[in-house]
Protein backbone atom coordinates (compact mmCIF):
# COMPACT_ATOMS: atom_id res chain seq x y z
CA UNK A 1 0.00 0.00 0.00
CA UNK A 2 1.81 3.40 -1.07
CA UNK A 3 2.69 5.46 1.52
CA UNK A 4 2.24 9.43 0.75
CA UNK A 5 4.02 12.77 2.44
CA UNK A 6 2.13 16.23 1.92
CA UNK A 7 4.07 18.85 2.99
CA UNK A 8 1.75 21.60 3.12
CA UNK A 9 3.06 25.92 2.28
CA UNK A 10 3.61 26.41 5.79
CA UNK A 11 5.93 23.35 6.42
CA UNK A 12 3.35 20.76 8.44
CA UNK A 13 3.82 17.46 7.44
CA UNK A 14 0.76 14.66 6.21
CA UNK A 15 1.01 11.25 6.01
CA UNK A 16 -1.24 8.73 4.30
CA UNK A 17 -1.63 5.45 3.11
CA UNK A 18 -3.78 4.37 0.34
CA UNK A 19 -4.56 1.49 -1.91
CA UNK A 20 -2.84 1.34 -5.25
CA UNK A 21 -4.92 3.59 -7.93
CA UNK A 22 -5.60 5.87 -5.58
CA UNK A 23 -4.32 8.94 -6.66
CA UNK A 24 -2.96 12.15 -5.32
CA UNK A 25 -6.00 14.18 -5.33
CA UNK A 26 -8.18 11.64 -4.05
CA UNK A 27 -5.33 10.66 -0.89
CA UNK A 28 -5.33 14.30 0.11
CA UNK A 29 -8.98 14.89 -0.14
CA UNK A 30 -9.88 11.71 1.35
CA UNK A 31 -7.86 12.04 4.72
CA UNK A 32 -8.50 15.65 5.32
CA UNK A 33 -4.96 17.05 4.11
CA UNK A 34 -5.19 20.76 3.75
CA UNK A 35 -3.87 22.68 0.76
CA UNK A 36 -5.39 20.50 -2.20
CA UNK A 37 -9.03 20.76 -3.06
CA UNK A 38 -10.36 19.00 -6.17
CA UNK A 39 -13.35 21.36 -7.16
CA UNK A 40 -14.16 19.24 -10.53
CA UNK A 41 -13.58 15.65 -8.82
CA UNK A 42 -10.57 14.46 -10.61
CA UNK A 43 -11.44 15.34 -14.05
CA UNK A 44 -8.69 17.39 -15.08
CA UNK A 45 -10.77 20.75 -15.00
CA UNK A 46 -10.20 23.11 -12.74
CA UNK A 47 -6.83 22.73 -11.40
CA UNK A 48 -7.30 22.87 -7.88
CA UNK A 49 -5.57 19.91 -6.94
CA UNK A 50 -1.79 21.49 -8.32
CA UNK A 51 0.82 19.47 -6.34
CA UNK A 52 4.89 19.76 -6.82
CA UNK A 53 6.01 16.36 -6.85
CA UNK A 54 9.97 15.91 -5.06
CA UNK A 55 12.21 13.96 -6.79
CA UNK A 56 12.88 10.89 -7.38
CA UNK A 57 9.30 9.94 -8.08
CA UNK A 58 8.94 13.17 -10.53
CA UNK A 59 10.93 11.19 -12.79
CA UNK A 60 9.29 7.71 -11.99
CA UNK A 61 5.41 9.07 -13.52
CA UNK A 62 4.39 9.18 -16.97
CA UNK A 63 4.26 12.10 -19.04
CA UNK A 64 1.79 14.85 -18.28
CA UNK A 65 -1.15 14.71 -20.95
CA UNK A 66 -1.93 17.72 -23.37
CA UNK A 67 -5.49 18.51 -21.35
CA UNK A 68 -3.12 18.42 -17.72
CA UNK A 69 -0.74 20.48 -19.73
CA UNK A 70 -3.77 22.91 -20.80
CA UNK A 71 -4.82 23.40 -17.42
CA UNK A 72 -1.22 23.80 -15.47
CA UNK A 73 -0.70 26.80 -17.67
CA UNK A 74 -2.84 28.87 -15.05
CA UNK A 75 -1.78 28.00 -11.91
CA UNK A 76 -0.15 30.68 -10.40
CA UNK A 77 3.42 29.00 -9.87
CA UNK A 78 3.99 26.05 -12.27
CA UNK A 79 7.08 24.62 -11.53
CA UNK A 80 9.14 21.87 -13.92
CA UNK A 81 7.70 18.99 -11.30
CA UNK A 82 4.56 20.57 -10.89
CA UNK A 83 1.08 18.00 -11.41
CA UNK A 84 -2.37 17.90 -10.64
CA UNK A 85 -2.96 15.68 -8.55
CA UNK A 86 -5.68 14.23 -9.94
CA UNK A 87 -3.61 12.90 -12.80
CA UNK A 88 -1.12 10.93 -10.83
CA UNK A 89 -2.04 7.44 -9.79
CA UNK A 90 -0.24 5.87 -6.86
CA UNK A 91 1.47 2.50 -7.19
CA UNK A 92 3.79 0.63 -4.75
CA UNK A 93 6.55 1.48 -7.14
CA UNK A 94 6.05 5.33 -6.09
CA UNK A 95 5.64 4.08 -2.39
CA UNK A 96 7.29 6.94 0.27
CA UNK A 97 6.76 9.66 -2.49
CA UNK A 98 6.74 13.39 -1.39
CA UNK A 99 4.45 16.20 -2.42
CA UNK A 100 4.73 19.70 -1.49
CA UNK A 101 1.66 21.91 -1.76
CA UNK A 102 1.68 25.39 -3.41
CA UNK A 103 0.46 28.45 -1.13
CA UNK A 104 -3.14 28.35 -2.44
CA UNK A 105 -5.25 26.60 -5.21
CA UNK A 106 -7.56 28.69 -7.38
CA UNK B 1 -43.90 30.94 -2.34
CA UNK B 2 -47.44 32.60 -2.93
CA UNK B 3 -50.35 30.51 -4.33
CA UNK B 4 -49.96 32.40 -7.86
CA UNK B 5 -46.28 31.29 -7.91
CA UNK B 6 -47.33 27.88 -7.28
CA UNK B 7 -49.94 27.48 -9.89
CA UNK B 8 -47.78 29.33 -12.12
CA UNK B 9 -44.72 26.37 -11.31
CA UNK B 10 -47.78 23.69 -11.97
CA UNK B 11 -48.35 25.14 -15.51
CA UNK B 12 -45.31 25.13 -16.50
CA UNK B 13 -44.19 21.85 -15.23
CA UNK B 14 -47.57 20.14 -17.08
CA UNK B 15 -46.82 22.22 -19.91
CA UNK B 16 -43.27 20.92 -20.18
CA UNK B 17 -44.02 17.61 -19.64
CA UNK B 18 -46.32 17.60 -22.41
CA UNK B 19 -45.39 19.62 -25.30
CA UNK B 20 -43.53 18.07 -28.29
CA UNK B 21 -40.21 17.76 -27.60
CA UNK B 22 -38.94 19.55 -30.77
CA UNK B 23 -41.13 22.35 -29.78
CA UNK B 24 -39.26 23.01 -26.36
CA UNK B 25 -36.74 25.77 -26.65
CA UNK B 26 -35.52 26.62 -23.05
CA UNK B 27 -33.76 30.31 -24.25
CA UNK B 28 -37.43 32.18 -23.44
CA UNK B 29 -36.75 35.11 -21.51
CA UNK B 30 -40.28 34.53 -19.86
CA UNK B 31 -39.30 31.70 -18.59
CA UNK B 32 -36.52 33.14 -16.70
CA UNK B 33 -38.60 36.14 -15.24
CA UNK B 34 -41.00 33.12 -13.71
CA UNK B 35 -38.26 30.70 -12.76
CA UNK B 36 -40.25 28.31 -14.83
CA UNK B 37 -37.80 27.14 -16.87
CA UNK B 38 -36.19 24.30 -14.71
CA UNK B 39 -39.18 22.31 -15.64
CA UNK B 40 -37.94 22.33 -19.30
CA UNK B 41 -34.62 21.38 -18.72
CA UNK B 42 -35.72 18.76 -16.18
CA UNK B 43 -37.68 17.60 -19.13
CA UNK B 44 -34.61 17.28 -21.95
CA UNK B 45 -32.34 15.88 -19.36
CA UNK B 46 -34.59 12.80 -19.62
CA UNK B 47 -35.60 13.07 -23.09
CA UNK B 48 -33.51 14.76 -25.29
CA UNK B 49 -30.11 16.12 -23.28
CA UNK B 50 -28.43 17.40 -26.25
CA UNK B 51 -31.40 19.17 -28.18
CA UNK B 52 -31.79 21.38 -30.71
CA UNK B 53 -34.07 24.46 -30.81
CA UNK B 54 -34.78 27.30 -33.90
CA UNK B 55 -35.32 30.11 -31.03
CA UNK B 56 -37.32 33.52 -32.40
CA UNK B 57 -34.46 35.45 -30.75
CA UNK B 58 -31.22 33.49 -31.60
CA UNK B 59 -31.58 31.00 -34.31
CA UNK B 60 -31.19 27.49 -34.17
CA UNK B 61 -28.78 26.47 -31.48
CA UNK B 62 -28.17 23.10 -29.38
CA UNK B 63 -29.40 23.07 -25.76
CA UNK B 64 -26.24 20.88 -23.76
CA UNK B 65 -28.76 19.78 -20.32
CA UNK B 66 -26.61 16.87 -18.55
CA UNK B 67 -24.21 17.83 -16.37
CA UNK B 68 -21.47 15.29 -17.92
CA UNK B 69 -21.28 16.65 -21.33
CA UNK B 70 -21.56 20.00 -20.41
CA UNK B 71 -18.57 19.60 -19.12
CA UNK B 72 -17.04 17.31 -22.31
CA UNK B 73 -17.80 20.52 -24.05
CA UNK B 74 -16.34 22.99 -21.75
CA UNK B 75 -12.92 21.09 -21.59
CA UNK B 76 -13.22 20.88 -25.51
CA UNK B 77 -11.51 24.58 -26.47
CA UNK B 78 -9.83 22.91 -29.61
CA UNK B 79 -13.30 21.90 -30.78
CA UNK B 80 -15.65 24.20 -29.14
CA UNK B 81 -14.42 27.46 -29.27
CA UNK B 82 -15.25 31.09 -27.49
CA UNK B 83 -14.26 33.07 -29.67
CA UNK B 84 -16.02 36.66 -30.42
CA UNK B 85 -15.12 36.06 -33.70
CA UNK B 86 -17.85 33.35 -34.34
CA UNK B 87 -20.18 34.94 -32.27
CA UNK B 88 -18.70 34.74 -28.25
CA UNK B 89 -20.05 33.06 -25.05
CA UNK B 90 -23.47 34.21 -24.93
CA UNK B 91 -26.62 32.70 -27.43
CA UNK B 92 -26.98 36.52 -28.75
CA UNK B 93 -24.71 36.99 -31.07
CA UNK B 94 -23.47 41.04 -31.29
CA UNK B 95 -23.30 42.31 -34.25
CA UNK B 96 -20.09 43.76 -36.28
CA UNK B 97 -18.85 46.24 -34.17
CA UNK B 98 -20.25 45.56 -31.26
CA UNK B 99 -18.10 42.79 -30.34
CA UNK B 100 -16.33 43.14 -27.48
CA UNK B 101 -13.26 41.45 -27.32
CA UNK B 102 -12.19 40.08 -24.08
CA UNK B 103 -10.50 37.04 -22.94
CA UNK B 104 -13.51 35.49 -22.34
CA UNK B 105 -14.46 35.33 -26.04
CA UNK B 106 -11.02 34.28 -27.22
CA UNK B 107 -8.89 31.19 -27.63
CA UNK B 108 -5.62 30.19 -26.91
CA UNK B 109 -3.24 31.37 -27.32
CA UNK B 110 -4.60 34.90 -27.01
CA UNK B 111 -6.85 33.80 -24.47
CA UNK B 112 -3.98 32.30 -22.26
CA UNK B 113 -1.59 35.36 -22.57
CA UNK B 114 -4.53 37.62 -21.62
CA UNK B 115 -6.02 35.26 -18.82
CA UNK B 116 -2.16 35.05 -16.75
CA UNK B 117 -2.27 38.72 -16.57
CA UNK B 118 -5.19 39.46 -14.52
CA UNK B 119 -5.27 36.06 -12.87
CA UNK B 120 -2.29 37.33 -10.07
CA UNK B 121 -4.42 39.81 -8.65
CA UNK B 122 -7.48 37.06 -7.55
CA UNK B 123 -4.79 34.21 -6.49
CA UNK B 124 -4.51 33.25 -3.00
CA UNK B 125 -1.87 35.54 -1.72
CA UNK B 126 -3.48 38.94 -2.78
CA UNK B 127 -6.84 37.61 -1.67
CA UNK B 128 -5.32 37.73 1.96
CA UNK B 129 -4.20 41.15 1.53
CA UNK B 130 -8.27 42.32 0.53
CA UNK B 131 -9.86 39.66 3.05
CA UNK B 132 -9.50 43.02 5.97
CA UNK B 133 -10.99 45.56 3.67
CA UNK B 134 -14.08 43.66 2.62
CA UNK B 135 -14.47 42.71 5.66
CA UNK B 136 -14.32 46.24 7.23
CA UNK B 137 -16.84 47.47 3.75
CA UNK B 138 -19.31 44.37 4.60
CA UNK B 139 -19.85 45.69 8.20
CA UNK B 140 -20.49 49.29 7.31
CA UNK B 141 -22.59 48.24 4.87
CA UNK B 142 -24.69 45.89 6.59
CA UNK B 143 -24.58 48.31 9.83
CA UNK B 144 -26.19 50.85 7.90
CA UNK B 145 -29.28 49.02 6.57
CA UNK B 146 -32.60 50.03 8.00
CA UNK B 147 -34.37 47.99 10.85
CA UNK B 148 -37.84 47.45 11.02
CA UNK B 149 -38.92 48.86 7.74
CA UNK B 150 -39.12 46.90 4.23
CA UNK B 151 -36.40 47.94 1.98
CA UNK B 152 -34.87 45.97 -1.38
CA UNK B 153 -31.97 44.25 -0.55
CA UNK B 154 -30.48 44.55 -3.69
CA UNK B 155 -30.26 48.13 -3.20
CA UNK B 156 -29.10 48.25 -0.12
CA UNK B 157 -26.65 45.08 0.00
CA UNK B 158 -25.82 43.10 -3.07
CA UNK B 159 -25.38 46.03 -5.74
CA UNK B 160 -23.47 48.04 -2.82
CA UNK B 161 -21.19 45.30 -1.89
CA UNK B 162 -20.07 44.30 -4.76
CA UNK B 163 -19.40 47.77 -6.38
CA UNK B 164 -17.39 48.49 -3.24
CA UNK B 165 -15.63 45.63 -3.87
CA UNK B 166 -14.87 46.12 -7.72
CA UNK B 167 -13.95 49.83 -6.75
CA UNK B 168 -11.19 48.19 -4.38
CA UNK B 169 -10.43 45.82 -7.11
CA UNK B 170 -9.77 48.68 -9.64
CA UNK B 171 -8.60 51.37 -7.11
CA UNK B 172 -11.93 53.47 -8.60
CA UNK B 173 -12.87 56.58 -7.17
CA UNK B 174 -15.22 55.48 -4.45
CA UNK B 175 -17.91 58.92 -4.85
CA UNK B 176 -17.57 57.51 -8.57
CA UNK B 177 -18.41 53.57 -7.78
CA UNK B 178 -22.14 53.58 -9.38
CA UNK B 179 -20.64 53.89 -12.60
CA UNK B 180 -19.50 50.26 -12.17
CA UNK B 181 -22.99 49.00 -11.71
CA UNK B 182 -24.07 51.13 -14.57
CA UNK B 183 -21.46 49.96 -16.84
CA UNK B 184 -22.12 46.37 -16.26
CA UNK B 185 -25.90 46.34 -16.79
CA UNK B 186 -25.36 48.30 -19.67
CA UNK B 187 -22.84 45.77 -21.14
CA UNK B 188 -25.13 42.73 -20.58
CA UNK B 189 -28.34 44.39 -21.13
CA UNK B 190 -29.90 43.17 -24.70
CA UNK B 191 -32.69 44.89 -27.04
CA UNK B 192 -33.77 41.67 -28.45
CA UNK B 193 -35.45 40.61 -25.26
CA UNK B 194 -35.52 43.91 -22.89
CA UNK B 195 -37.17 46.87 -24.55
CA UNK B 196 -35.85 49.05 -21.86
CA UNK B 197 -32.73 48.22 -22.72
CA UNK B 198 -30.96 50.62 -24.60
CA UNK B 199 -30.51 50.42 -28.64
CA UNK B 200 -26.73 49.28 -29.45
CA UNK B 201 -25.43 52.24 -30.54
CA UNK B 202 -26.50 54.25 -27.59
CA UNK B 203 -25.37 50.91 -25.77
CA UNK B 204 -21.70 51.16 -27.46
CA UNK B 205 -21.84 54.96 -26.84
CA UNK B 206 -22.43 54.07 -22.83
CA UNK B 207 -19.48 51.91 -22.95
CA UNK B 208 -17.10 54.21 -25.14
CA UNK B 209 -17.81 56.32 -21.96
CA UNK B 210 -16.26 53.88 -19.87
CA UNK B 211 -13.14 53.32 -21.74
CA UNK B 212 -12.60 56.90 -21.64
CA UNK B 213 -12.75 57.35 -17.84
CA UNK B 214 -10.38 54.07 -17.46
CA UNK B 215 -7.96 55.52 -20.03
CA UNK B 216 -7.45 58.65 -18.02
CA UNK B 217 -6.73 55.74 -14.88
CA UNK B 218 -4.64 53.99 -17.23
CA UNK B 219 -2.87 57.15 -18.20
CA UNK B 220 -2.21 58.15 -14.34
CA UNK B 221 -0.49 54.64 -13.45
CA UNK B 222 1.17 53.73 -16.15
CA UNK B 223 3.88 56.00 -15.42
CA UNK B 224 4.18 55.50 -12.05
CA UNK B 225 4.92 52.21 -10.14
CA UNK B 226 3.20 48.87 -10.53
CA UNK B 227 0.42 48.36 -7.85
CA UNK B 228 -1.74 45.48 -7.17
CA UNK B 229 -4.87 47.12 -8.72
CA UNK B 230 -6.21 45.43 -11.70
CA UNK B 231 -5.64 48.70 -14.14
CA UNK B 232 -2.46 48.66 -12.60
CA UNK B 233 -1.41 45.59 -13.50
CA UNK B 234 -3.20 45.61 -16.90
CA UNK B 235 -0.75 49.11 -17.81
CA UNK B 236 2.83 47.03 -16.67
CA UNK B 237 1.87 43.56 -17.70
CA UNK B 238 3.85 42.79 -20.78
CA UNK B 239 0.83 41.34 -22.58
CA UNK B 240 -1.41 43.58 -22.00
CA UNK B 241 0.27 46.66 -21.75
CA UNK B 242 0.36 47.39 -25.37
CA UNK B 243 -3.63 46.24 -25.69
CA UNK B 244 -5.73 48.21 -28.55
CA UNK B 245 -8.27 50.24 -26.90
CA UNK B 246 -10.86 47.77 -28.25
CA UNK B 247 -9.24 44.84 -26.57
CA UNK B 248 -8.62 46.81 -23.14
CA UNK B 249 -12.63 48.22 -23.29
CA UNK B 250 -13.57 44.18 -23.64
CA UNK B 251 -11.01 43.22 -20.64
CA UNK B 252 -12.77 45.64 -18.15
CA UNK B 253 -16.05 44.84 -19.24
CA UNK B 254 -15.14 41.19 -18.61
CA UNK B 255 -14.21 42.13 -15.12
CA UNK B 256 -16.70 44.47 -14.45
CA UNK B 257 -19.42 42.03 -15.40
CA UNK B 258 -17.77 39.13 -14.25
CA UNK B 259 -17.12 40.60 -10.72
CA UNK B 260 -19.86 41.98 -10.35
CA UNK B 261 -23.06 41.12 -11.20
CA UNK B 262 -22.78 37.57 -10.74
CA UNK B 263 -21.26 38.04 -6.93
CA UNK B 264 -24.41 40.35 -6.57
CA UNK B 265 -27.02 37.87 -7.88
CA UNK B 266 -25.82 35.17 -5.37
CA UNK B 267 -25.84 37.81 -2.63
CA UNK B 268 -29.73 38.11 -3.17
CA UNK B 269 -29.94 34.75 -3.97
CA UNK B 270 -28.72 33.01 -1.01
CA UNK B 271 -30.63 35.03 1.64
CA UNK B 272 -34.23 33.87 -0.64
CA UNK B 273 -32.61 29.80 -0.70
CA UNK B 274 -32.42 30.38 2.94
CA UNK B 275 -36.09 32.10 3.46
CA UNK B 276 -37.13 29.36 1.13
CA UNK B 277 -35.35 26.45 3.01
CA UNK B 278 -35.49 27.37 6.99
CA UNK B 279 -34.64 23.84 7.94
CA UNK B 280 -31.28 24.94 6.73
CA UNK B 281 -31.38 28.51 8.18
CA UNK B 282 -31.93 26.79 11.59
CA UNK B 283 -29.22 24.53 10.75
CA UNK B 284 -26.61 27.37 9.69
CA UNK B 285 -27.42 29.16 12.86
CA UNK B 286 -26.53 26.11 14.75
CA UNK B 287 -23.46 25.79 13.50
CA UNK B 288 -21.55 28.99 11.35
CA UNK B 289 -18.69 26.52 10.77
CA UNK B 290 -21.06 25.53 8.00
CA UNK B 291 -19.94 28.98 5.90
CA UNK B 292 -17.66 27.17 3.68
CA UNK B 293 -19.80 24.76 2.37
CA UNK B 294 -22.95 27.32 2.80
CA UNK B 295 -21.26 29.24 0.01
CA UNK B 296 -20.65 27.24 -3.22
CA UNK B 297 -24.09 25.21 -2.30
CA UNK B 298 -25.66 29.41 -2.70
CA UNK B 299 -23.72 29.18 -6.27
CA UNK B 300 -24.75 26.20 -7.20
CA UNK B 301 -28.60 27.39 -6.89
CA UNK B 302 -28.38 30.51 -7.73
CA UNK B 303 -26.34 29.53 -10.82
CA UNK B 304 -25.68 33.18 -11.85
CA UNK B 305 -25.09 32.70 -15.08
CA UNK B 306 -27.65 30.41 -16.86
CA UNK B 307 -25.57 29.32 -19.96
CA UNK B 308 -22.54 29.80 -21.48
CA UNK B 309 -22.30 29.75 -25.82
CA UNK B 310 -19.82 27.72 -27.61
CA UNK B 311 -19.14 27.54 -31.55
CA UNK B 312 -17.67 24.00 -33.21
CA UNK B 313 -15.24 24.63 -35.09
CA UNK B 314 -15.64 20.83 -36.45
CA UNK B 315 -18.11 18.59 -36.93
CA UNK B 316 -17.91 16.07 -33.57
CA UNK B 317 -21.22 13.83 -32.30
CA UNK B 318 -21.77 14.82 -28.87
CA UNK B 319 -24.72 12.39 -27.05
CA UNK B 320 -25.42 10.45 -29.98
CA UNK B 321 -26.32 14.25 -32.07
CA UNK B 322 -24.45 15.52 -35.20
CA UNK B 323 -22.92 18.96 -33.99
CA UNK B 324 -21.82 20.67 -37.36
CA UNK B 325 -18.90 22.57 -37.63
CA UNK B 326 -20.39 26.52 -36.99
CA UNK B 327 -23.17 25.67 -35.04
CA UNK B 328 -23.85 27.57 -31.99
CA UNK B 329 -24.01 25.10 -28.90
CA UNK B 330 -25.34 26.60 -25.12
CA UNK B 331 -24.30 24.64 -22.37
CA UNK B 332 -26.77 25.42 -19.80
CA UNK B 333 -24.78 25.27 -16.23
CA UNK B 334 -28.68 25.80 -14.39
CA UNK B 335 -29.73 22.63 -15.96
CA UNK B 336 -26.47 20.49 -15.12
CA UNK B 337 -26.56 22.40 -11.48
CA UNK B 338 -29.59 20.13 -11.19
CA UNK B 339 -28.35 16.48 -13.00
CA UNK B 340 -29.36 14.13 -10.44
CA UNK B 341 -27.01 11.52 -12.09
CA UNK B 342 -24.02 14.13 -11.18
CA UNK B 343 -25.18 15.88 -8.11
CA UNK B 344 -26.97 14.13 -5.35
CA UNK B 345 -30.23 15.48 -4.44
CA UNK B 346 -29.59 17.81 -6.78
CA UNK B 347 -33.18 19.41 -6.48
CA UNK B 348 -32.71 20.34 -2.59
CA UNK B 349 -30.92 22.92 -1.45
CA UNK B 350 -28.07 21.42 1.05
CA UNK B 351 -26.03 23.49 3.32
CA UNK B 352 -23.42 20.62 4.21
CA UNK B 353 -23.20 18.52 1.36
CA UNK B 354 -20.26 16.43 0.66
CA UNK B 355 -18.54 17.94 -2.04
CA UNK B 356 -20.02 21.48 -2.50
CA UNK B 357 -17.75 22.76 -5.50
CA UNK B 358 -18.46 20.40 -8.09
CA UNK B 359 -21.07 22.44 -9.67
CA UNK B 360 -21.02 24.04 -12.92
CA UNK B 361 -21.49 27.71 -12.34
CA UNK B 362 -18.14 28.39 -12.43
CA UNK B 363 -17.56 26.65 -15.46
CA UNK B 364 -14.57 24.04 -15.92
CA UNK B 365 -12.03 24.28 -18.41
CA UNK B 366 -9.36 26.98 -19.53
CA UNK B 367 -12.16 29.58 -19.02
CA UNK B 368 -13.06 28.13 -15.37
CA UNK B 369 -14.09 31.81 -13.42
CA UNK B 370 -11.05 33.45 -12.81
CA UNK B 371 -12.08 35.15 -9.94
CA UNK B 372 -13.84 32.08 -7.97
CA UNK B 373 -12.06 32.07 -4.92
CA UNK B 374 -12.89 35.92 -4.31
CA UNK B 375 -16.07 35.75 -5.20
CA UNK B 376 -16.24 32.54 -2.01
CA UNK B 377 -14.43 35.20 -0.28
CA UNK B 378 -17.22 38.01 -0.31
CA UNK B 379 -20.13 35.68 0.01
CA UNK B 380 -18.14 34.10 3.14
CA UNK B 381 -17.50 37.61 4.86
CA UNK B 382 -20.92 38.42 4.04
CA UNK B 383 -22.83 35.30 6.24
CA UNK B 384 -19.95 35.47 8.83
CA UNK B 385 -21.37 38.85 9.56
CA UNK B 386 -25.05 38.40 8.64
CA UNK B 387 -24.90 35.79 11.31
CA UNK B 388 -23.61 37.87 14.29
CA UNK B 389 -25.93 40.60 13.62
CA UNK B 390 -29.37 39.43 12.71
CA UNK B 391 -31.03 36.95 14.04
CA UNK B 392 -33.68 36.61 11.32
CA UNK B 393 -33.88 38.45 8.04
CA UNK B 394 -37.34 38.25 6.63
CA UNK B 395 -38.12 38.61 2.93
CA UNK B 396 -41.64 39.89 2.76
CA UNK B 397 -42.37 39.72 -0.76
CA UNK B 398 -41.48 38.02 -3.81
CA UNK B 399 -38.41 38.66 -5.97
CA UNK B 400 -38.16 40.19 -9.20
CA UNK B 401 -35.89 38.69 -11.52
CA UNK B 402 -34.16 39.66 -14.29
CA UNK B 403 -34.96 39.44 -18.11
CA UNK B 404 -32.67 37.60 -19.32
CA UNK B 405 -31.21 33.82 -20.44
CA UNK B 406 -27.64 34.50 -19.69
CA UNK B 407 -27.75 36.46 -16.38
CA UNK B 408 -29.99 35.25 -13.36
CA UNK B 409 -30.71 37.71 -11.33
CA UNK B 410 -32.58 39.57 -9.17
CA UNK B 411 -33.55 43.45 -9.19
CA UNK B 412 -35.28 43.11 -6.16
CA UNK B 413 -36.03 41.64 -3.10
CA UNK B 414 -37.84 42.98 -0.43
CA UNK B 415 -36.66 42.49 3.55
CA UNK B 416 -37.04 43.88 6.54
CA UNK B 417 -35.10 43.35 9.41
CA UNK B 418 -36.28 43.47 12.99
CA UNK B 419 -34.88 45.11 15.98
Amino acid sequence: MPRVTFITFAGERHHVTVPPGTTLMRAATDHGVPGIDGDCGGQCACATCHCFVEMPWAAQLGARSAREDDMLNFVVEPRPNSRLGCQVELTDALDGIVVSLPEGQH
Amino acid sequence: MSALASVTQQQAREAAESMPIEAIDPANPDYFVDDTVGHYFARLRRDDPVHRSVSPIFGPYWSVTRYQDIMSVDTNHTVFSSSWQLGGITLTDAPEGEKLQMFIAMDPPVHDEQRKAVAPIVAPPNLATMEGLIRERTCAVLDAVPRNETFNWVDKVSIELTTLMLATLFDFPLEDRRLLTWWSDVATMNKAINPNALEPHERMAELGKMLEYFTRLWNERVNASPKTDLVSMLAHGPSTRNMSPLEYMGNLVLLIVGGNDTTRNSMTGGLLALHEHPDQWAKLRANPSLIPSLVPEIIRWQTPLAHMRRTAMADIELAGKPIRKGDKVAMWYLSGNRDGSAIDDADRFIIDRARPRQHLSFGFGIHRCVGNRLAELQLRILWEEILQRFETIEVVGPPVRVRSTFVRGFSSLPVRIPG
